[in-house]
């Protein structure tokens, strides 16, 4: 009786997501960067659901109101509820970061993948590109990029392609490093001795230990996707019409909205992006531990 | 070594010509005349007739070589890089784009220097200092916020200290490079000082923005750095415990950081561009910015390809300095 009662005690497993929760709670920066960016979804998806989203266009609404309760974040110069504003930006900011970011990883894991694990010429070439346009500043080539792109047709689509078409070296890298040691592991070599093909044991046998490193690269991909369609923006090369975040900072610049007292208008978009940056950023590094064990042993 | 300095330069060419090739073909990919996009504008504002504005174009477009083919236009623009001409800028006609930049350059460069120095010795300091087992428990503490800080971009940190210091508080100017009306003269120490209050906001935007990163990457360094055997040695020597931080310690955790500030340079180098632009001073950032506004394509890719250029020359130089720096790579 009393043993039976035992092993059934024992046997109990905790639930995958009581085992995530504890995880979470060894891991403060992850979690925190995961409410934060919650909290961001939960606000975006509700004002996306009740709020009237014409509204963040301009000569919509009364113009350069301070924040109140009819206008929680204040309205700008043209017109603009930029609480409407913020939803909307949130949204297409989400949409950017995750486009470019899902291209950037993909590209970055193929191209990472075919070069260590065949190596040869093709490994020299993919590297040789890399190491060449590393030192190039990407954030400023890509000002000429969206600079030779006619202002009218420039959507968050095309920021999206333009950002990623200097971003994929980073996961590149990262991804070729990762497969070249795992493909000297025994794991891989008893995959090969035992007749496996080169395809099952890329799928089967490596992918699924790098999932860590993909994860953490595509965050990072994110976060500088999210970036670098920021520097575009706010520099005044995005889709002007759009109430991307970095939009409304640049538009309130070029007003001097500080010098005329509307201090409300680029203050929110920026307090807004810092919390999307400062939780990419928390997860990223919370991913990171996540992937190499030896930092949290040494915690 | 001499064999190591020959490859690095030649990598600094291939670099070099990258560069040069990507700014000299992305435009072209897309429809955009930047003649005609000129003209067109002048034809909104001023008053001739189409059909003149095409001969316009074509004289023009002679001149600045659209006419020619091609791979004649590539050779012409790369010979033309590698004797540093960059052509005129459309906006400010007589004055080259060069010109331009080297008008603006010192600014640049004495803010880059000042908030980088700064930046790297701050950062690096509070990293280790994080990390060191003995070190004072409010010294941590002082590192924690510039941590969570690190993924915030220098641009927001100059929103947040423009609304705070300059506009509530009233300690800094708004933007600027000196009081309005006050006429520049660089032996009186009242514009000195004038110019210095208009560069701090900005300068310290910049640091802000880039201290964390040292700090955080300087901590995951120092604390491998304190497993490994020397540093024990050391301690079981009964050397000083300053001794132990600053020449055991400190030296071996700043080698991977000085690798690690070769390859901040491009994101430092833009993030100082868009400060430049947002705080109205005169420097890169502004001519780049003032180019966008008004469609001066050969100044956006002048600046551009000197930045770049700047960029990876500063990158391979330093990779010099570091067999100074560490005697390992010296006997290679």
């Amino acid at each position: 009786m009393t043993t039976a009662a035992l092993i059934r005690t024992e046997i109990v497993q905790p639930s995958r997501l009581t085992l995530i929760l504890r995880y979470l709670r060894r891991n403060k920066g992850l979690a925190i960067g995961l409410f934060i960016l919650l909290l961001l979804v939960i606000f975006t998806v509700y004002g996306q659901a009740t709020a009237d989203l014409s509204h963040a266009y301009p000569i919509s609404v009364k113009s350069k109101q301070p924040p109140s309760w009819e206008f929680p974040l204040g309205t700008d110069f043209f017109g603009r509820d930029l609480y409407v504003a913020m939803v909307v930006g949130l949204k297409e900011t989400a949409i950017i970061g995750l486009l470019a970011g899902a291209i950037g990883t993909i590209v970055g894991v193929l191209l990472g993948f075919i070069s260590a694990y065949f190596g040869g010429w093709l490994d020299v070439i993919v590297k040789g590109i890399c190491q060449i346009l590393t030192p190039i500043p990407a954030l400023l080539i890509q000002v000429i990029v969206a600079g030779s792109l006619d202002k009218r047709d420039v959507t968050i689509y095309t920021m999206a392609f333009v950002v990623v078409l200097l971003a994929w070296m980073g996961p590149t890298l990262v991804i070729r490093a990762q497969v070249l040691t795992m493909k000297e592991r025994q794991f891989v070599s008893v995959a090969k001795l035992s007749g496996m093909g080169d395809l099952s044991i890329i799928f089967s046998e490596i992918l699924p230990n790098l999932l860590p490193f993909i994860a953490a690269a595509f965050v990072n991909q994110v976060f500088y996707s999210v970036f670098a369609s920021f520097y575009l923006a706010v520099l005044g090369l995005g889709p002007l019409r759009e109430p991307l975040l970095g939009n409304t900072i640049w538009a309130a610049q070029t007003q001097s909205a500080f010098f005329n007292n509307w201090w409300w208008w680029p203050l929110f978009p920026a307090l807004a992006l810092v919390l999307i940056l400062g939780s990419l950023a928390l997860i990223n590094m919370g991913l990171d531990e996540l992937a190499n064990p030896r930092i949290r042993r040494t915690e | 070594m001499i064999k190591l300095i020959i490859r690095r330069l030649l990598f600094l060419i291939l670099v070099i010509w990258a560069a040069s090739t990507i700014t000299f073909f992305i435009p072209r990919l897309s429809e955009k005349n930047p003649v005609r996009e000129r003209f067109a504008e002048l034809a909104r504002t001023g008053g001739f007739s189409p059909a003149d504005m095409e001969k316009i174009i074509a004289s023009y477009s002679a001149k600045f070589g659209l006419d020619k083919p091609l791979y004649q236009q590539y050779f012409d623009y790369i010979s033309s890089v590698a004797r540093f001409d960059l052509g005129v800028s459309y906006n400010k006609y007589p004055k080259t784009v060069i010109g331009l930049i080297m008008d603006s350059l010192p600014w640049t460069i004495v803010l880059l220097f000042v908030t980088t120095v700064l930046s790297f010795v701050i950062g690096n300091l509070l990293g280790a200092i994080a990390a060191w087992p003995r070190s004072p428990q409010w010294v941590r503490t002082l590192a924690t916020p510039f941590i969570l800080l690190q993924g915030v971009p220098s641009v927001l940190m100059g929103v947040l200290l423009l609304f705070f210091i300059a506009f509530k508080l009233k300690l800094a100017p708004l933007g600027g490079a000196y009081s309005t009306g006050v006429i520049p003269d660089w032996s009186s120490p009242a514009f000195i000082w004038d110019v210095v209050h208009h560069q701090l906001l900005p300068a310290l935007a910049l640091l802000f923005g880039s201290v964390g990163g040292w700090t955080l990457s300087m901590r995951g360094m120092g604390i491998t750095i304190q497993g490994e055997d020397y540093v024990n040695f050391a301690e079981h020597k009964g050397l000083k415990g300053s001794t132990i931080f600053r020449d055991y310690y400190l030296r071996n955790a700043l080698l991977p950081q000085a690798t690690g500030l070769a390859l901040a340079l491009g994101t430092v180098v833009s993030s100082a561009i868009i400060i430049e632009s947002q705080f109205g001073l005169p420097g890169l950032g502004r001519v780049l910015d003032a180019a966008i506004r008004s469609n001066d394509f050969l100044v956006i890719y002048g600046v551009v390809l000197f930045v770049t250029i700047a960029v990876a020359t500063l990158m391979v130089l330093m990779e010099f300095v570091y067999p100074l720096l560490d005697p390992r790579i010296r006997q290679d």
